[in-house]
């Protein structure tokens, strides 16, 4: 868990560098290396790498749009995510998808960019291992904000009443851009939402890994002896804005202070240290960790752009069958103007 | 009732966020019934500027942030304005239309036919369109043809701060549900540099833009450009260019997809004979089509050459070069006009 935490937390320290480059002195979304919008996820690291812990790689997982720790602790090709990330030819999905739609069929780790919209999805991957008689589970990661999307609700109905194996994993980082949590909903205690739906709930109070891990293992192990579906709600701090360039100008300064105390790596790695775990060793996996990632960025960068051809593929398995191929003939009839009176 | 469009001179420019922005405090100031809801609205101001400052004037009970959920918020717009309210509903991306989408076509935009008129919508639907900034397929679309497609729901593009506030003035007070589709591009954001032209003058006093006046943005003899949005400033630096090889280009802005100002088209023609029509959202089914559809069977016989130029069948994709070649640029549209006055 520390090596993915750590891993996660180095790796967006670095997309944040690169995704500066170019779009200052007056920020430009639209200039620099890294296309797009870009949502950084440092301070969520705990609950991705307890809960993933627990999963094996046909074990499905969706992620939101605020995906990177989620997908390394599942266990997606680095060097490819972050080619995709780039927008690069040999990323993950050949610089189509980019940073909020990320695919990993190897692991099975899919994201997308729309609140919720991972929900659905996870169902149906359960659905999928129940027919077949499969023990693997679906997690289907979502931020605090979801909550009151339809999808979310009618996610945890659904795969309650058919009781599949998926596991509804709510981070909460208390921030749904810029609307704190108390102005989005009345339920302090988002797993009390199971209750309605007769599944089990349970919140982790804290940026504590170890107490993640322990709530995951128990809703991962139900989920996959055939137990049906649960509800964990894991707090986590958002260190940074909903996405890079947000001033957060509605965010109280002693809020942004307080999120960057509460640092769930410190915490794992003092319980590390109170195990016996020397210092060398923490060290020697953070710096294991940060290779990794410097190497992936590396290159990454030296990946090729994309020919501006490859727009016209994969609209369909098929590749170029979805693209219009009528070349309009630019002129009319070459006798007179067509339907001329002369 | 609704004034005309203003004439007169004025030095004062603002940016199209900063035009909408002043229609909708006006309209606020004046009509109790109007109120704006949505996502990041209030605290925020807006991802994209539309409200900004709107909330220090008017307070969360009519500058309101919702918890994330369209269905349930824009279908709270129809009830209230069903009940003789004027909301203004935003949908901060039009990507996001699908999460809500049975709540706009099959109630706002149904329920004054399905009541035989006894019911009334006067509601604004705003959203975000529109791509250039590399944030993948579910983040840049715009989608005009969809909502124009659907029966019952005006649909406003505009292309510039004057016709910005016009056209929201005219939005608020139609007794009719209309979707005012802004281009992020265009709205003046710090972190979204816009192209020069839609920063214009505009006058401090109110003034209403009718629906369906398409606006000549420059005239022409040679070849007649049809677009919207932010096209029409790309159509007019391509006209620059052609001009100096003496091919005259007529830029034509439609302004309103529902109801279009076809004889403003069709007179056009008539004068140059020639026609391209440029549109960002795809090809097939779309604004070109039914432009040059509407032109051939009022007037095939001024046509002696036409052709279009939209994005082709694929989602927006993510990488900078897939983007640029699916996303129609000046030298695209320089290149069409060259071929059908050759």
């Amino acid at each position: 868990m520390y090596r993915v935490m750590v891993t996660a937390r180095y790796y967006e320290e670095r997309l944040q560098e690169e995704y500066l480059e170019g779009k200052q002195p007056a920020f430009d979304i639209s200039a620099g290396p890294i296309p797009g919008e870009l949502h950084l996820a440092a301070g969520h690291e705990a609950s991705a790498a307890g809960v993933c812990q627990h999963l094996r790689d046909d074990d499905t997982v969706t992620a939101p749009h605020r995906p990177h720790h989620i997908a390394i602790a599942k266990g997606v090709d680095l060097d490819r995510m972050t080619a995709e990330i780039f927008g690069r030819e040999t990323g993950l999905s050949n610089g189509k998808g980019g940073h909020m739609h990320l695919f990993d069929p190897a692991v099975n780790f899919a994201c997308s960019g729309i609140i919720a919209e991972g929900c659905p999805p996870a169902v149906g991957a359960g659905l999928a291992a129940k027919k077949r008689n499969e023990d693997s589970v679906a997690v289907a990661f979502i931020g605090e904000g979801a909550v009151s999307q339809g999808a979310f609700l009618e996610s945890l109905n659904l795969a309650a009443v058919q009781n599949l194996p998926v596991v509804f994993v709510i981070e909460d980082n208390d921030w749904a851009i810029s609307m704190p949590k108390d102005r989005v909903t009345d339920v302090e205690d988002a797993s009390q939402r199971a209750g309605g739906f007769d599944l089990p709930g349970k919140r982790v109070d804290s940026d504590d890994a170890t107490a993640v891990y322990a709530a995951a293992k128990e809703a991962v192990g139900r989920a996959r002896d055939d137990n049906g579906p649960s509800l964990l709600e894991l707090q986590v701090h958002r260190r940074m804005g909903h996405f890079m360039g947000d001033p957060e100008s509605y965010r109280p300064a002693e809020d942004s202070e307080a999120a960057k105390n509460r640092d769930s790596i410190e915490r794992l790695a003092a319980e590390l240290r109170a195990a016996g775990v020397e210092d060398a060793e923490l060290e020697e996996i953070r710096d294991e960790a940060h290779e990794r990632v410097d190497s992936a960025i590396e290159w990454a960068k030296e990946q090729p752009q994309p020919d501006p051809e490859d727009a016209y593929e994969d609209v369909f398995a098929g590749s170029k069958s979805g693209v219009t191929t009528t070349e309009p003939a630019h002129e009319l009839a070459d006798t007179t103007r067509a339907g001329g009176d002369d | 009732m609704a004034q005309q469009e203003s004439t007169q001179t004025v030095d004062r420019e603002l940016t199209m966020s900063r035009a909408m922005v002043e229609a909708i405090a006006d309209e606020m100031r004046t009509n109790e019934e109007v109120f704006y809801m949505g996502e990041d609205v209030a605290d925020y101001g807006g991802i994209f500027d539309s409200t900004q400052g709107l909330l220090d004037e008017f307070g969360h009970d009519r500058i309101m942030d919702v918890p994330i959920s369209e269905t349930a918020y824009l279908g709270a717009a129809v009830g209230a304005a069903q009940a003789g309210m004027r909301p203004i509903a935003e949908l901060m991306f039009v990507d996001f239309f699908g999460v809500a989408m049975d709540q706009i076509y099959n109630q706002m935009a149904k329920n004054t036919y399905m009541s035989g008129a006894n019911v009334t919508v006067p509601m604004v639907l705003t959203a975000a369109v529109g791509g250039t900034y590399n944030d993948a397929a579910q983040h840049s679309q715009t989608l005009y043809g969809t909502f124009a497609h659907l029966p019952g729901m005006k649909v406003v593009v505009p292309s510039t701060a004057y016709d910005a506030k016009g056209l929201m003035h005219n939005a608020i007070r139609d007794d009719d549900p209309v979707v005012y589709m802004f281009h992020k591009r265009l709205m003046g954001i710090g972190w979204m540099p816009a192209p020069d032209g839609p920063k214009t003058p505009v006058p401090e006093e109110a003034y209403t833009i009718p629906f369906g006046s398409a606006d000549v943005k420059r005239e022409g003899a040679d070849v007649t450009v049809v677009t919207l949005g932010l096209h029409v400033h790309r159509a007019l630096e391509a006209a620059e260019t052609l001009a100096e090889d003496d091919i005259d280009t007529e830029v034509i802005d439609l302004r309103t997809l529902v109801p279009v100002d076809t004889d403003t088209i069709l007179e056009s023609v008539e004068k140059t004979g020639r026609l391209v029509v440029v549109d960002e959202d795809y090809r097939s089914y779309g604004v070109t089509s039914e432009i040059i559809a509407r032109v051939a069977e009022a007037d095939l016989a001024s046509l002696e050459a036409v052709d279009r130029l939209a994005v082709p069948d694929v989602p927006i994709p993510y990488a900078r070069p897939l983007e640029n070649e699916v996303i129609p640029a000046t030298d695209d549209i320089e290149d069409t006009v060259r071929a059908i006055t050759s």
